[in-house]
């Protein structure tokens, strides 16, 4: 186990009690330094909730009952709030699904860049703009100057999105949590700004964990991936090997799903509802199981 | 997922047990202060010991009867013509009071035929009237009252014509959201099935189910007429000096206010306990009315 | 965004000034009772009474009083007060600066503590910080603010005599002021002792007044923070390792006030007002103090220059409170 992020049986709950309603049922995945990893799973599978615990940003009612989470080997399952401040930014960052919500309103962008190197780095003003200014050039944003003094309404859903990836990029974390970054794009702005994430990927070696709906980004831009279904993992493993030879009924229900722009008049399959139902019949069952044990201990 | 619903609604039971019980404190106390405000006001001439305007000039400035230099016969000392403090305190509670409900009453009169208006008829009569509340509301009421005033004269009626004039868009606004909501119900759907003309079923319908809203706003308007009414007898600009008024002793008071400080703090005393008490009438009584109307 | 905002305010003033002179004018004009009789003494003739009308035009038709009226204010002129027998511009002028300064130190003292205790009951959320900033609020706002400054009178003023509670410099004091701003005058003159005696006049006062707006804006400006808190943005500055305190004054500050500053513009205008009573409660020398009067007196010209007055400064007040939300809200900026 070397992995710079390793999760191992991670079981999220949310509320308690007598309403505690299980999102996770026990999660496992490792990421080598430098790899990206996916995860894909339909809306509501419970993906968006691994990224938030990997970073500790879960919202007040959710639990981690069971399982861990270990960083660069250090437990961050259940960090407390100063250790996990000194770690988000440097070692972990996010890159966030709606452009438009996550950036300050009232802050001019590139002063929202700047504040982030201030703070981390302890670099003077000039030093902080200077670096704003190279990090907005390395997503490709022309002419820096006038696009930082910009406020978030005045630019537009790719503008943003890069915003946020120099954002991210920005302190050179060694590892990024990106949660759906292209789903609120135009398609053709999401080619760019995952080509834009790839390249970067690349040129800095940062490990990332992508979590996503769409297999065809899986493909670009992800080493391995893990198919989530009601909160478990259904398959794993390198992307050219699932891509190619799909085992899991699941996996291949979701490629028969999946829209191929090389073969456009080809049909849609949805996942069939039994699958669908045995796999929830199997969640229940796994519920019940732990509950239990619970009982039992 | 309905019975969730309503078991968030309703709360565990101890919580609820302990609105209730709040609730109840409220409306308690508040109704105490009420009670005992119209019993001092409809039995001042029985109830206080002397007549509030009769002076004495050589008893002038005693004290209250517990502190050295009082006498007995005046339980709560002075004033600077030798008049009782606590019969003055008595009858002030009279003019306060009939202030309160006099002015509440035409208040809530003009605010609530217009907010039943603009809420049921909604189109250009809503418009109008809620562009009438919204430039009403916007003259800060003590200079709107002391033009009044002016205009009007000096007076208990003039008192009473400012505060109803200046506080009906208070009635107005509930009124008229609740008429909205009430529009909404299937009783007036009913009640226009059976053929009952728009106006019927507004004033026989609607307005009864306004009503509960419209004891706990009354309640609330009395604490503020009071208020206002304590303000406009400081200032000078209500019924002559001499008569007894609980602004007017705290004008008096403020005059002589470092040989005689009690001058000042009982009608003040008098003036916060009434008005807290009809908050909290107020508040208790839109605490356990609000589920009700919920409903 | 601004030369055009600024000056299509300007525009929208314009006509409801109109309307509130004309209000003015006619709620004054239906006063019963005849403001005459009240500056007569006895033994007048009712030439001399026919005299006084004719100099105070009360002889003339409505319609005619009015024109006149329209014109004389376009020549800045006011009329002459019945009670002070004075010219009714230079009275007002004389007073206007004295409440200006009593409101600007209210209006500055409830910003600086609202904000304050906003920010502390935000950041103190669920625990007895935000508990103390309800409370506190709740109990200023259940009292009104005229007892309120009564009760400093009678605490700091007489029972623990530390404040002034009349008038705003002590009987001895020797000040020739040129202007009526003692505040910045006394200051810019290096005279000390006047300048904090003038101070200690003015908080007493300036604390009553502001006390309603402080509880306002603490109370909206929590909730507005709470509200900003659940967005994505300040998730994504906890995701930059931020601390609580600097998301809260950093990030959620500047989008909270916007909200804020709406809700409680009007309350500036209601400060203005509070002047009436609590100049006449300090005996402070305002033109609160002096409306009181001239109502007391039925002086119609002097009413009506004072209610004009307050006018304008609503009208004034509530184009700064536009112009602060223009320039706090980004998309207003250069849009």
């Amino acid at each position: 186990m070397t992995g710079l992020l390793e999760v191992q049986a991670l079981h999220i709950d949310l509320g308690g009690g007598r309403n505690r309603k299980p999102i996770l049922r026990g999660i496992d995945f490792e990421i080598p330094v430098g790899g990206v990893h996916g995860l894909v799973g339909e809306s509501g599978a419970g993906k968006t909730m691994v990224g938030k615990a990997v970073l500790g940003l879960l919202p007040p009612a959710a639990r981690i009952p069971r399982g861990s989470i270990m960083f660069d080997r250090i437990d961050v399952t259940n960090l407390p709030e100063r250790a996990r401040r000194h770690l988000l930014g440097r070692g972990m960052a996010l890159i966030p699904q709606d452009p438009m919500t996550s950036l300050n309103p009232a802050i001019r962008v590139g002063q929202q860049i700047t504040d982030l190197l201030q703070v981390h780095l302890a670099l003077d003003e000039g030093a902080a703009r200077t670096r704003m200014l190279e990090l907005l050039h390395d997503v490709h944003i022309r002419q820096p100057e006038r696009v930082a003094r910009l406020y978030a309404h005045e630019l537009s859903g790719g503008m943003r999105q890069r915003i946020l990836i120099a954002s991210a990029f920005a302190l050179r974390p060694k590892l990024i949590v990106a949660d759906e970054p292209t789903t609120a794009l135009d398609v053709t702005v999401q080619r760019q700004v995952l080509r834009l994430i790839k390249d970067l990927q690349a040129s800095v070696g940062t490990t990332i964990l992508f979590i996503t709906h769409d297999l065809g980004v899986v493909a670009k831009i992800c080493d391995t991936v893990s198919v989530l279904h009601t909160g478990r993992v259904v398959e794993a493993g390198p992307v050219r090997t699932l891509f190619a030879w799909p085992r899991h009924p699941y996996t291949q229900a979701l490629f028969a799903a999946t829209p191929r722009y090389d073969r456009p008049g080809e049909r849609l399959k949805p996942v069939p509802p039994e699958l669908t139902a045995h796999l929830q019949a199997e969640a229940v069952a796994y519920d019940r199981s732990v509950a239990w044990d619970r009982g039992r201990a | 997922m309905a019975e969730a619903t309503e078991a968030v609604l309703a709360g565990p039971a101890p919580q609820r047990r302990l609105r209730t019980a709040l609730k109840n404190g409220r409306v308690l106390f508040g109704g105490t202060v009420l009670a005992a405000l119209v019993v001092l006001a409809a039995g001042a001439p029985l109830i206080a010991p002397h007549d509030p305007l009769s002076q004495d000039l050589i008893s002038s400035f005693l004290p209250p009867s517990w502190a050295p230099g009082g006498e007995a016969e005046y339980l709560l000392g002075t004033d600077s013509l030798g008049r009782d403090i606590l019969s003055r305190l008595i009858f002030g509670a009279q003019i306060a009071l009939t202030v309160a409900v006099v002015a509440s009453f035409f208040a809530a009169l003009i605010g609530t035929f217009l907010g039943l208006l603009a809420g049921y008829y909604g189109g250009w009569v809503d418009w109008l009237i809620s562009r009438l509340v919204e430039i009403w509301m916007a003259f800060p009421a003590v200079l709107l009252s002391i033009v009044l005033v002016a205009v009007i004269g000096t007076g208990l009626h003039s008192v009473i014509v400012a505060i109803a004039v200046i506080d009906w868009t208070r009635f107005c606004r509930v009124v008229r959201a609740e008429t909205m909501v009430q529009r909404r119900q299937d009783y007036v759907a009913s009640a226009v099935t059976i053929g009952l003309s728009r106006r019927r079923t507004l004033f026989a319908e609607i307005l009864p189910n306004v009503v509960p809203l419209l004891i706990v706003l009354f309640t609330l308007e009395m604490g503020i007429a009071i208020i206002v009414e304590a303000i406009l007898s400081f200032v000078g600009l209500s019924v002559s000096s001499d008569t007894a008024t609980w602004g007017g002793l705290i004008q008096e008071g403020r005059l002589y206010i470092n040989q005689v400080p009690w001058l000042m703090v009982l009608p003040m005393i008098c003036i916060i306990l009434s008005v807290l008490g009809l908050n909290a009438l107020g508040d208790g009584l839109r605490a356990s009315l609000d589920p009700v109307m919920r409903r | 965004m601004s030369a055009v905002f600024l000056l299509k305010r300007l525009i929208l003033a314009v006509p409801t000034l109109f309307g509130v002179t004309v209000i003015v004018f006619v709620l004054l004009r239906v006063v019963p009772g005849d403001p005459i009789n009240m500056m007569i003494g006895p033994g007048a003739t009712p030439q001399d009474i026919q005299q006084l009308r004719e100099i105070y035009g009360l002889d003339k038709s409505i319609w005619d009083q009015f024109v006149i009226y329209l014109r004389d204010l376009a020549h800045g002129q006011f009329g002459t007060s019945i009670s002070l027998r004075q010219d009714v511009l230079h009275l007002i002028l004389g007073r206007l600066p004295v409440t200006i300064e009593l409101c600007l130190m209210a209006m500055w003292l409830a910003i600086a503590t609202g904000v304050w205790l906003g920010l502390i009951g935000a950041y103190g959320r669920g625990r007895w910080p935000e508990a103390a900033v309800d409370g506190f609020s709740g109990l200023v706002l259940a009292i009104p603010d005229f007892l309120w400054a009564l009760l400093f009178i009678l605490l700091l003023g007489v029972a623990i005599p530390i404040m002034p509670i009349s008038g705003r410099l002590d009987f001895d004091t020797e000040f020739k002021p040129y202007t009526e701003f003692y505040l910045i005058e006394s200051l810019v003159r290096g005279d000390f002792h006047v300048f904090l005696s003038v101070l200690l006049h003015m908080i007493l006062p300036a604390v009553a007044l502001a006390l309603p707006l402080t509880a306002i804006i603490a109370r909206v400006l929590k909730s507005s923070i709470n509200e900003v808190m659940t967005q994505d943005y300040i998730m994504m500055a906890r995701a930059k390792g931020y601390d609580r305190r600097r998301i809260i004054v950093r990030e959620a500050l500047r989008n909270a006030l916007i909200p804020t500053v709406t809700l409680t513009g009007v309350q500036f205008t209601f400060l203005v007002g509070g002047t009436v009573l609590i100049e006449r409660i300090f005996a402070y020398p305002g033109l609160g103090n002096m409306a009181v009067d001239a109502v007391i007196n039925r002086d119609l010209p002097l009413i009506q220059g004072i209610v004009l007055t307050f006018a304008v400064l609503f009208l004034v007040i509530n184009l700064l409170v536009d112009l602060t939300y223009a320039i706090l809200n980004p998309r207003l900026r250069h849009g």
